[in-house]
């Protein structure tokens, strides 16, 4: 159908709403609680246009196009509009921009300064709620908080945790959590979901930087640093580059211009977790022990099913995430091969993620007073770092990371996308049984964005069904189908964000779908490529079990790289 | 109070499986038996129900009606209905609050006093008025609230 929009027609499918009419055709429109793939609640109403005939504005994000609308979306109507909901948003905010974390990334500074408003014309009452710094994640102000609503729809549409939500009413309304009470004790399970979509500094990751700085300033400490899989594809965008640049070589280099005094990789404890987790499934499978099993690298989701399915801790499997495999792989094996005491080691992490700083700070992922890691940053955090010490990523030398820590496979490498954990452990477990490769090692349906993925893998005969899952609202689904009977899986993938840790919550911000379509081609596009495409190839990790480790599931194993769980009584 | 306990339980348990709809009227039939709302009969709604209890808390705090402290020895209610309003009822309100240190909805730590805010207690030609544990006090001040108190704590100071 056509559509009239500012004296131009444009054409509009049947069924969308007037907002992706506008968007598809180039007319930008400011929206606030807008998230794509989400029925809309037209809360902000900044997103309103004049339409023919109507007497009021009308919020294009909620109201569908119609044959031969005409539609203004810049009259100084619409724009005095915009301009009056940024202005009341802005009577009660703090005005302390020069000190905010999302300082130049917050949308309503941008919205302010798009609709030309250089004072205040408002002043209100200020909110004085206090900051929730208590979890070990994320911390919430909530008077930089808009209500805008979409923390409060991402946790309880997309993740099903519903951890906040709005309370009170009025003048007085604010988000937060049942009772009010920290988050830490609340049923939020850290994923940053929260802060991925909030557009105001109202959430963020408890900031770390100044302490791994600190760290490397002092001469007595040895510090060591290793970097997700899903880092090097997305670390390009806070440096403006395109999304889905591979940034790895470069990486490394500023990382050790930065003064880290070891760069390892996390891809090359994937690679360990795979060895152990795929012979993990085998004896499960051939000594009926628990099915289906979980993965366990994604932290949210650890404590989702701690929190609200603990009758599925059993099926988790005990391997540890990569990051805390590496974590104690360091200051155990490393630091004696090194001759440095494990005191004298701070063990940080690059995460794309805000759940990896609630794990690293686990008891149970420590050896007597000594957490294995000692500092967890996201890949934002990674970028302001680099950002403070005035290190050009793009003029970097490429370099390569440590050995033996940091030697991996291309199969440790796709744990960063939604179905690449699977994928490298179907590899590797064909191989266990059979003592042969897969005659294909890409799976094609373990692949892509959807939010849940099954496939059946014929090994020597034995039918393995197994299912890759993101999101915890589809988790949940799938978890509901076993508790109601479903025994037809053996193996599943979850992974806490929407995507995988390619979409994680420390990611970088304002991504869209097509940005996270890119990331997850660099990691396929780098497997593609790799000389070694499985876990078990991995000739650091081989020599790491001769010398060290013994063999998968063996007692060392057993003492440094598994784990248990433990249920939690919150209010959930 | 273990009676008042396994009221509640029986009141939500009743309720097992309904609707989304019923969360008001379950949040006012426990309020009724209990005083107040306490977190775990947040909980226990939420989950009868199938509802976060994040959301059941988002709900019940949008009305004035619920609390979530239980009430004091001396409930206190007072009336910011329009006479009583026109009658100066904000500033006995503000002398309350300050006196008790406590904001409607609460309860003084000592468990003494408890404060809502009521809309007309039907006695608009006493005006401004209060209630306090179901006694009303006619033609409040700021003035006479001390004084009002003063008698309750008397009271529980001599049953102590």
């Amino acid at each position: 159908m056509s559509i009239q929009v500012d004296n131009r027609q444009i054409e509009a499918h049947e069924g969308e709403t007037i907002l992706s009419a506008l968007r598809r055709n180039g007319v930008e429109v400011p929206t606030l609680c807008h998230m794509d793939g989400m029925a809309p609640t037209g809360a902000c109403r900044l997103c309103v246009v004049e339409v023919e005939g109507f007497g009021g504005l009308v919020p294009s994000c909620s109201y569908p196009v119609a044959e031969g609308m005409k539609i203004k979306s810049r009259s100084p109507r619409v724009l005095d509009a915009r301009r009056t909901v940024v202005q009341l948003l802005l009577s009660n905010h703090p005005d302390d921009c020069l000190y905010c974390s999302r300082a130049a990334k917050c949308e309503l500074q941008e919205l302010a300064s798009e609709l030309g408003i250089s004072e205040r014309l408002y002043s209100g009452e200020k909110s004085t709620r206090t900051k929730d710094v208590s979890s070990p994640s994320l911390v919430r102000d909530p008077d930089k908080c808009i209500l805008c609503g979409r923390c409060v729809r991402v946790c309880e549409e997309i993740q099903s945790v519903s951890a906040i939500d709005f309370m009170n009413r009025g003048s007085k309304s604010f988000v937060g959590t049942v009772f009010d009470c920290g988050l830490n004790v609340s049923s939020c399970i850290n994923c940053g979901q929260c802060v991925v979509v909030c557009p105001t500094g109202a959430l963020s990751e408890r900031f770390e930087i100044d302490d791994v700085l600190a760290a490397i300033a002092d001469p007595d400490k040895f510090v060591v640093v290793q970097h997700a899989p899903a880092i090097s594809v997305t670390l390009a965008e806070e440096f403006d580059m395109k999304p889905g640049t591979d940034v790895n070589g470069k990486m490394v280099a500023a990382l050790r211009r930065v003064g880290f005094d070891r760069v390892f990789d996390t891809s090359f404890s994937a690679d360990l977790t795979i060895m152990e987790e795929g012979s993990e499934l085998v004896q499960r499978l051939t000594s009926g022990g628990v099915l289906p099993m979980f993965t366990s690298c994604s932290p949210g989701w650890i404590k989702f099913v701690e929190t609200f399915y603990p009758e599925f801790m059993p099926n988790l499997s005990t391997c540890k995430s990569p990051q805390q495999m590496m974590g104690a792989l360091i200051k155990t094996f490393y630091a004696e091969r090194q001759g440095i005491s494990p005191e004298n080691i701070v063990s940080v992490s690059i995460m794309p993620c805000t759940a990896k700083k609630f794990e690293a700070r686990r008891g149970e992922m420590g050896r007597g007073q000594l957490q294995d890691l000692d500092y967890v940053l996201t890949t934002r955090e990674l970028g302001a770092l680099l950002r403070r010490c005035g290190v050009n990523i793009e003029k970097m030398e490429s370099d390569t990371a440590d050995t033996p820590l940091g030697e991996r496979t291309t199969a440790g490498k796709i744990f960063g996308a939604s179905g690449g954990v699977m994928e490298a452990a179907a590899r590797t477990a064909h191989f266990l049984v059979t003592g042969r490769e897969l005659d294909k090692l890409e799976i094609k349906p373990l692949r892509g964005l959807e939010g849940i993925k099954q496939a059946s893998l014929d090994i020597d005969g034995t039918q393995v069904n197994i299912a890759v899952v993101s999101g915890l609202g589809n988790a949940r689904a799938l978890l509901e189908e076993v508790r109601s009977g479903r025994q037809d899986l053996h193996f599943v993938e979850v992974m806490t964000c929407p995507g995988g840790c390619i979409a994680g919550g420390g990611q970088p911000l304002n991504a869209d779908l097509d940005a996270v379509r890119a990331r997850m081609k660099a990691l396929y596009k780098i497997d593609r490529d790799g000389p070694v495409k499985t876990s078990h190839s991995n000739v650091a990790v081989k020599k790491l079990y001769d010398e060290f480790l013994g063999k998968p599931l063996g007692h060392k194993s057993h003492e440094l790289l598994h784990t248990s769980y433990e249920g939690r009584e919150v209010i959930k | 109070m273990t009676t008042e306990t396994v009221n509640v339980e029986e009141i939500i348990a009743r309720h097992r499986g309904a609707g989304r709809d019923t969360l008001i009227p379950i949040l006012q039939e426990v309020q009724e038996a209990e005083g107040y709302l306490s977190r775990t009969s947040v909980a226990k709604i939420g989950e009868v129900l199938g509802l976060p209890a994040s959301k059941v808390y988002s709900v019940a705090t949008f009305y004035n009606q619920f609390r979530f402290q239980p009430l004091g020895r001396f409930h206190i209610q007072i009336c910011r209905g329009t006479a009583c309003h026109v009658k100066g009822s904000a500033a006995v309100l503000e002398t309350l609050c300050r006196e008790l240190e406590i904001e409607p909805g609460e309860t003084t730590r000592d468990r003494l006093f408890s404060l809502e805010v009521v809309v007309c207690i039907g006695v608009c030609g006493l005006a401004p008025v209060i209630s306090v544990g179901g006694n009303v006090h006619a033609r409040m001040t700021p003035g006479k609230v001390t004084q009002i108190l003063d008698i309750y704590r008397g009271k529980a100071a001599e049953d102590a």
